[in-house]
C-alpha cells in the first residue's frame, strides 16, 4: 500500500496509512456534497424546492471523515434537519435525496418530508429531525438497541452546537455513560447557531461538557478530513468495545446562511472569505492530493466533472419526476394491520 | 456554454427582489461561492453567489433594478474566452413542476371527521377460563405473556425494576426477565423517551413507563413529534413500535400538577393510537393489543382502578382490539358513553337511573383514537339521546368530539342536544370537598341523563 502524505509527512502519530484511493474518495465525496448543496441552492432559487432549505458547505469534511471511519450496514446514523450531506455520506441515493427535495414521488419518503425528513433503514440512516436535538437521544437508542441485540453496530450522533445547549442532550450523556451505550456523539460546532455566535450562546467548551459524566471527549479540527476520519477512528473503536459513549467537538464552519432565507448579518463577509480561502476542507485536502503527486490535475477535474454529472443527473431526476398523488395525503399515517 | 442568471426566490415568500448594488463587473471571473450582487428581498438585503464558474459575460438588470420578478434573468455567465455576445443563449429555465394528473380529492367527505376506526368485526367471544384479579395484576400479567413471546420487547421506565413500579405494576417482571430488559431509567422523561423512540426504530418494541402522565408533559416532543409523525414523514418507509403507559388522570389529594386527563391531548395526534382501559379484561387485552401493534400506543390507565377487582380472561391469546368500544349496560332510553374511571360511574349513575325507570345504554370507548365511531352512532340511532362523562376539561374535549360524531352520524335521530358532563374548568383543587366537586359525579350524570330525557 503507498504511504500517504500524512504518514510520510509524520504529522500526526499513529496516522493510518491510507491509500491514494481513499485520499482521492474523500475529495469526491466532499465534492459531492458541496455541488449537491450548491445545486439544491440554486433550485430553491428558481423557486422548485421551498420552505427550510439547511446547506451543509463548509462542513463536508465532518460527516466524510467519520463515515469513512464507520462501518457501512452496521453503524447507525443520525442527525438534524441539515442533513443532506449525512446522507449522501451514507451512500443514499442523490436522486432521491434531491427529487425529496423537490417535493416528488420519487423522493427518500415519497414527497413527505422535504429537506429535514429523509430515512434510509437500508443505510441505517435513521433522520433527518426538525426539532433541535431531539435526535441526541434517538441517537442514544439507536445505540441502546446495537446493545441489546448485541450487533457490534455504533450509534453516531450528530448535532450542532446549537443544539448543545439543550437539556436533552445532557439526559442522554447520563444514560449512555451510565449504560456503557456504544454511541459517538458528534458536535458539528459551526459557530453559529442560526444568527447566534458559539461565544454569545455556550459557556465552557461543548466537547468537555461530557466529562462529568465520564465520558471521553476530544476537540477536532473539522476543516480537515484526515484530521476528523483519524479521531473517528478512535471514538468508534471506543464505542465499539464496550468502553461507552465518546465525544467529539469538532469545529467547523457553515459558508451559506442558517437556512436560505438567513441574511447572515450577524457576522462579516471577510470572516466567511477568510475561513474559505484559508481553510477550506475541501481546497485543503485537494491541494495535498496534488502535492503529493496522488493524482494529477487532470484526474482531480475529472473527479469534479463526474460528480457535476451525478449531481445534474439528480437536478433532473428531480425536476422531471411526477409530484405525489392527491391519495397519497391519506397513506403512511399509521401501519395497517 | 453561456448560463443565464435568475433573480432568485431566497425566501419562502419572496416573490421579486431588487438590485442594491453588483459586486463584480462585466469580463471579472468569478468562481463558485464568489457574491456576484446584492439582493433586496421582502425581507432583508442577501447576497448572490455564483454556482458556477466562468467570465461575468453580461449584466442585464443593472443595479437599482427595482421589483424584479422571481426567475426573470439577470446576468449572463460565459465560459472563459466566450464570446459575450452569444450572451442570452442556453436560458437556464426553471424546469416546469410536473404535476400529477388532476384528478378528485379522495376521501374529502371525510376528512373533517373523527378519526373513525375502521369498520372491525365483531369481537369474538371470549370462552375461556377466567380469574379474578386486579387491574395492576392484569396490567403485568399482560407484558410478562408478551415479553415471552417476543425478546424484542422491553420495559423501561422510572422504579420499574427494581422497586418493582411505583404503583407495582410491574412486579415481578426484573426476576422473570432480567435487568436487560426490565430497565431502570433515571428522572429523565424527555430523555428516556427519545431514547425509547430510537430504540424502536431500529427494531426493538419498548414499553416505556411513565410514573404518571402528567410527567410526560417533558417528554411530549418526542411522543409527537419524533414518535408519531415518523411513519409518514418516511413515506412509509420507517414506523416506531413504541408503548408509552402510565397512570392518568386524577388519583387523590395529590392537587393540580399530579391530576390532569390527557386523552384529548394525545387522541388529537394522527399518527398515534390511544386507548384508556376500565376492566381487567379490557387493561390486559388493550395493553397485549398495544405491545402488539405497530404502530406508537399511548396506555393511559388509572391509578385508582389499579387496585380494582375484575374478571380477567386468563389467556395468553385473548386480546381486545384497538377501536372497539365494548356495551357495558344495554339500554333503551338514552346512551352514556365514557371511558376509564369514568364507566364506573357511568354505571353507577345507571342503576340509579334504572330505579327512575330510565334504562341507560353505557359504553364504555376503550379507544380514544380511532374512536368506534359505529358504536356510538348506533346506540344514538336506538336512544336518540347521549351524554359524555369524563374527568378531563369541556373545551376541546373527548365530550366535544363525542357531540361532533353524533351531529356527523346521527344528526336525525337526535331528540335532543348532546349533552357533556366534565371535570370543572379549572386546575384540580387539593382539599376533599373542592376535589369532589370538581369530579364528574354519580349525582351530576343522574341530572344530565334526566334533562336530556326531559324529565
Amino acid at each position: 500500500m503507498a504511504k500517504t502524505a500524512v504518514a510520510r509527512q509524520g504529522k500526526r502519530a499513529g496516522a493510518n496509512e491510507l491509500s491514494p484511493e481513499q485520499l482521492k474518495q474523500f475529495l469526491k465525496d466532499m465534492l459531492l456534497i458541496r455541488r449537491f448543496e450548491e445545486k439544491a441552492g440554486q433550485l430553491y432559487g428558481m423557486g422548485l424546492i421551498y420552505g427550510f432549505c439547511h446547506l451543509y458547505i463548509g462542513q463536508e469534511a465532518v460527516v466524510v471523515g467519520m463515515q469513512a471511519a464507520a462501518e457501512p450496514g452496521k453503524d447507525s446514523v443520525v442527525t438534524s434537519y441539515r442533513d443532506h450531506g449525512h446522507m449522501l455520506a451514507c451512500g443514499m441515493d442523490p436522486k432521491g435525496v434531491m427529487a425529496e427535495l423537490t417535493g416528488r414521488r420519487t423522493g427518500y419518503s415519497r414527497g413527505k418530508g422535504g429537506s429535514m425528513h429523509m430515512f434510509s433503514t437500508e443505510k441505517k440512516f435513521y433522520g433527518g429531525h426538525g426539532i433541535v436535538a431531539a435526535q441526541v437521544p434517538i441517537g442514544t437508542g439507536l445505540g441502546f438497541a446495537h446493545k441489546y441485540n448485541n450487533d457490534g453496530g455504533v450509534s453516531m450522533a450528530y448535532y450542532g452546537d446549537g443544539a448543545a445547549n439543550q437539556g436533552q442532550v445532557y439526559e442522554s450523556f447520563n444514560m449512555a455513560s451510565l449504560w456503557k451505550l456504544p454511541v459517538v456523539y458528534v458536535i458539528e460546532n459551526n459557530r453559529y447557531g442560526m444568527g447566534t455566535s458559539v461565544a454569545r450562546a455556550s459557556a465552557g467548551d461543548l466537547h468537555k461538557r461530557g466529562a462529568a459524566y465520564g465520558i471521553t471527549n476530544e476537540e477536532v479540527d473539522g476543516m480537515d478530513v484526515l484530521a476528523v476520519y483519524e479521531a473517528g477512528q478512535r471514538a468508534l473503536s471506543h464505542a465499539r468495545s464496550g468502553k461507552g459513549p465518546y465525544i467529539l467537538g469538532v469545529n467547523t464552519y457553515r459558508y451559506r446562511g442558517h437556512s436560505m432565507s438567513d441574511p447572515a448579518k450577524y457576522r462579516s463577509r471577510e470572516e466567511v472569505s477568510k475561513i474559505r480561502s484559508e481553510q477550506d476542507p475541501i481546497d485543503r485536502i485537494r491541494q495535498m492530493i496534488l502535492d503529493d503527486g496522488i493524482a494529477t490535475e487532470d484526474e482531480v477535474k475529472k473527479i469534479d466533472a463526474d460528480v457535476k454529472a451525478v449531481v445534474t443527473e439528480a437536478a433532473e431526476f428531480a425536476q422531471q419526476s411526477a409530484e405525489p398523488e392527491l391519495s397519497e395525503l391519506y397513506t403512511d399515517v399509521l401501519v395497517e394491520a | 456554454m453561456a448560463t443565464q442568471i435568475l433573480m432568485p426566490a431566497l425566501s419562502p415568500t419572496m416573490t421579486e427582489g431588487t438590485i442594491a448594488r453588483w459586486l463584480k463587473k462585466e469580463g471579472d471571473t468569478v468562481s463558485s461561492g464568489d457574491v456576484l450582487a446584492e439582493i433586496e428581498t421582502d425581507k432583508a438585503t442577501m447576497e448572490l453567489e455564483a454556482v458556477d464558474e466562468g467570465v461575468l459575460g453580461k449584466i442585464i438588470v443593472n443595479a437599482g433594478g427595482e421589483a424584479v420578478a422571481v426567475n426573470t434573468p439577470i446576468a449572463v455567465i460565459v465560459a472563459e474566452g466566450e464570446d459575450a455576445s452569444t450572451a442570452g443563449a442556453a436560458p437556464a429555465k426553471p424546469a416546469e413542476a410536473k404535476q400529477a394528473p388532476a384528478e378528485a380529492k379522495p376521501q374529502a367527505a371525510t376528512s373533517s371527521s373523527a378519526p373513525a376506526a375502521k369498520s372491525l368485526p365483531p369481537e369474538p367471544d371470549y370462552t375461556g377460563e377466567m380469574i379474578t384479579q386486579t387491574v395492576r395484576e392484569a396490567l403485568r400479567d399482560a407484558i410478562a405473556e408478551e415479553m415471552r413471546t417476543d425478546e424484542r420487547i422491553f420495559l423501561m421506565g422510572e422504579e420499574v425494576a427494581e422497586y418493582e413500579g411505583a404503583y407495582k405494576v410491574s412486579q415481578g417482571l426484573l426476576e422473570e426477565f432480567g435487568a436487560k430488559r426490565v430497565v431502570d431509567t433515571p428522572i429523565t422523561e424527555h430523555g428516556f423517551a427519545g431514547l425509547g423512540v430510537g430504540a424502536a426504530m431500529a427494531g426493538l418494541r419498548p414499553i416505556v413507563e411513565f410514573m404518571t402522565f402528567n410527567f410526560a408533559m417533558q417528554a411530549m416532543d418526542h411522543i409527537i413529534n419524533s414518535a408519531a409523525k415518523t411513519r409518514y414523514m418516511s413515506g412509509g418507509q420507517m414506523s416506531c413500535p413504541i408503548v408509552f403507559r402510565g397512570p392518568n388522570g386524577a388519583a387523590v389529594g395529590v392537587a393540580a400538577q399530579h391530576s390532569q386527563d390527557y386523552s384529548s391531548w394525545y387522541g388529537h395526534i394522527p399518527g398515534l393510537k390511544v386507548v384508556a382501559p376500565y376492566s381487567g379484561a379490557d387493561a390486559k387485552g388493550l395493553l397485549k393489543a398495544a405491545i402488539r401493534d405497530p404502530n406508537p400506543v399511548i396506555v393511559l390507565e388509572n391509578e385508582l382502578l389499579y387496585g380494582k377487582t375484575f374478571d380477567v380472561p386468563k389467556s395468553a391469546d385473548f386480546t381486545v382490539p384497538i377501536g372497539k368500544a365494548k356495551i357495558e349496560r344495554v339500554g333503551k332510553d338514552v346512551t352514556i358513553v365514557s371511558y376509564s374511571l369514568m364507566v364506573g360511574v357511568a354505571l353507577q349513575a345507571a342503576e340509579k337511573l334504572a330505579e327512575e325507570g330510565i334504562d341507560a345504554e353505557v359504553i364504555n370507548l376503550r379507544t380514544i383514537r380511532p374512536i368506534d365511531v359505529e358504536t356510538i352512532a348506533a346506540s344514538i340511532k336506538k336512544t336518540n339521546r347521549i351524554v359524555s362523562v369524563e374527568e378531563g376539561w369541556a373545551f376541546a374535549g373527548i365530550g366535544s368530539e363525542i357531540a361532533a360524531i353524533a351531529m356527523e352520524h346521527a344528526f336525525d335521530w337526535l331528540d335532543a342536544p348532546v349533552t357533556r358532563v366534565c371535570g370543572e374548568d379549572v386546575p384540580m383543587p387539593y382539599a376533599r370537598n373542592l376535589e369532589a366537586l370538581y369530579l364528574p359525579s354519580v349525582e351530576r350524570v343522574t341530572q344530565a341523563v334526566k334533562a336530556v330525557c326531559y324529565r
